[in-house]
């Protein structure tokens, strides 16, 4: 880390970063591997992959994989630098937008703009799919496992956390 | 047919469906409870909570507030958490929100953080996590695929096209998100606005 302090890295990483994840905490994770793995090498790959697992099995928003990386940085406070550093300055903008716009629905600028950006968050959640595919589905099994939860999810309405369960059975008994 | 449905439409401006306002450790509360109850995605709960439970917002109320805090950056349900909280108790309900929100699960993963610091090695944890990351992904692209359905169903070629570019130039090539997006994003608000137009016309 040279004499670069660990926090403010993460301070300045995550809070430039929040102003660029439109469409949310999904849409943020290829930068958050492509600077936490290749640009600053705070975790490997795997460890990037399990820090994801995590969040998704854990209660809470998703975004919250950022408090694993601060963690595996710089312990407790870099935990909380950034998940902070994460959450508050849009939390802020989003406070201080709504006070501006009080009535919404009168200008169609805002309306527009968010259907503007739906594909771009699309494109966004697909890349995160194939970033953590690659470290992931190292297998035939693994690669299975994959397409059959994404084929049961996408036409069912069974709870998440039963598929990320049965993965994890799985995992635990070697078959992936 | 819900017996509080026709008084409740007669009378808007009174406020029929709301609840009286809650106090900042009410909202603290609420917040840290729709949270730890929302395992992949808090959207749902904090739709619950707020709407039909504690009937702090009306259902238009809500949507209104969740499209404007989808529309800008960040984490959505973060940003939602200080827009309600302050919309109910100004600056300090949004800090309450905004903290029940994210205190009790911060705490959770930074124990998560430790013990995995500790036996992340550990040959039975990692084929465990293995496991629920191959699953979580597939979660992820059955996501992708129930946003794209729309797109796919009006044959949107222009939002389809944005997608793809989007997904080689992060997910293939791997550029950085601050110059794709400074550059797709005026891309993407102008064609929309020419298309809107062109209906319009």
């Amino acid at each position: 880390m040279n004499a670069e302090n660990p926090i403010w890295a993460l301070i300045s990483t995550f809070g430039l970063m929040s102003l660029f994840a439109v469409g949310g905490a999904a849409a943020a994770v290829p930068e958050m591997h492509r600077i936490a793995v290749d640009v600053h090498h705070w975790m490997t790959d795997k460890q990037f992959t399990d820090a994801y697992a995590i969040a998704q099995l854990s209660p809470g928003p998703n975004v919250l994989i950022v408090t694993l990386i601060g963690y595996a940085v710089a312990g407790i406070p870099g935990a909380l630098a950034a998940t902070l550093a994460m959450c508050l300055p849009t939390a802020l903008l989003a406070y201080y937008v709504s006070r501006l716009l009080n009535r919404p629905s009168q200008s169609r600028w805002p309306g527009l703009i968010q259907a503007a950006l739906v594909p771009l968050s699309i494109g966004l959640m697909a890349a995160s799919a194939l970033i953590l595919a690659q470290s992931t589905d190292r297998t035939i099994a693994a690669l299975l496992l994959t397409v059959l939860v994404a084929a049961i999810a996408s036409v069912s309405r069974i709870n998440p956390l039963w598929l990320l369960l049965i993965g994890g059975l799985l995992g635990f008994a070697g078959i992936v | 047919m819900s017996p509080d449905s026709a008084p409740a439409a007669q009378e808007p401006d009174i406020a029929a469906g709301h609840a009286p306002r809650p106090g900042l450790p009410a909202l603290f509360l609420a917040f840290a409870r729709m949270s730890l109850a929302g395992f992949g995605g808090v959207l749902v709960f904090a739709r619950h909570a707020i709407v039909d439970q504690h009937r702090w917002m009306t259902a238009d109320e809500f949507n209104e507030t969740f499209a404007l805090c989808h529309f800008l950056p960040g984490p959505n349900i973060v940003n939602l958490s200080m827009v309600f909280g302050s919309r109910l108790r100004g600056i300090a309900g949004g800090v309450a929100a905004f903290s029940g929100l994210l205190l009790p699960p911060t705490l959770i993963m930074m124990v998560l953080a430790i013990i995995y610091a500790r036996f992340g090695d550990v040959e039975v944890l990692r084929r465990i996590l293995a496991g629920i990351s191959c699953a979580a992904v597939g979660l992820l692209i059955a996501v992708v695929f129930r946003m794209m359905t729309p797109l796919l169903k009006r044959i949107d070629a222009v939002a389809l096209l944005l997608m793809l570019g989007v997904f080689v130039a992060i997910g293939v090539l791997r550029l950085p998100l601050q110059a794709v997006l400074l550059l797709a994003m005026p891309l993407s608000i102008g064609a929309t606005y020419l298309m809107r137009r062109k209906v319009a016309a």
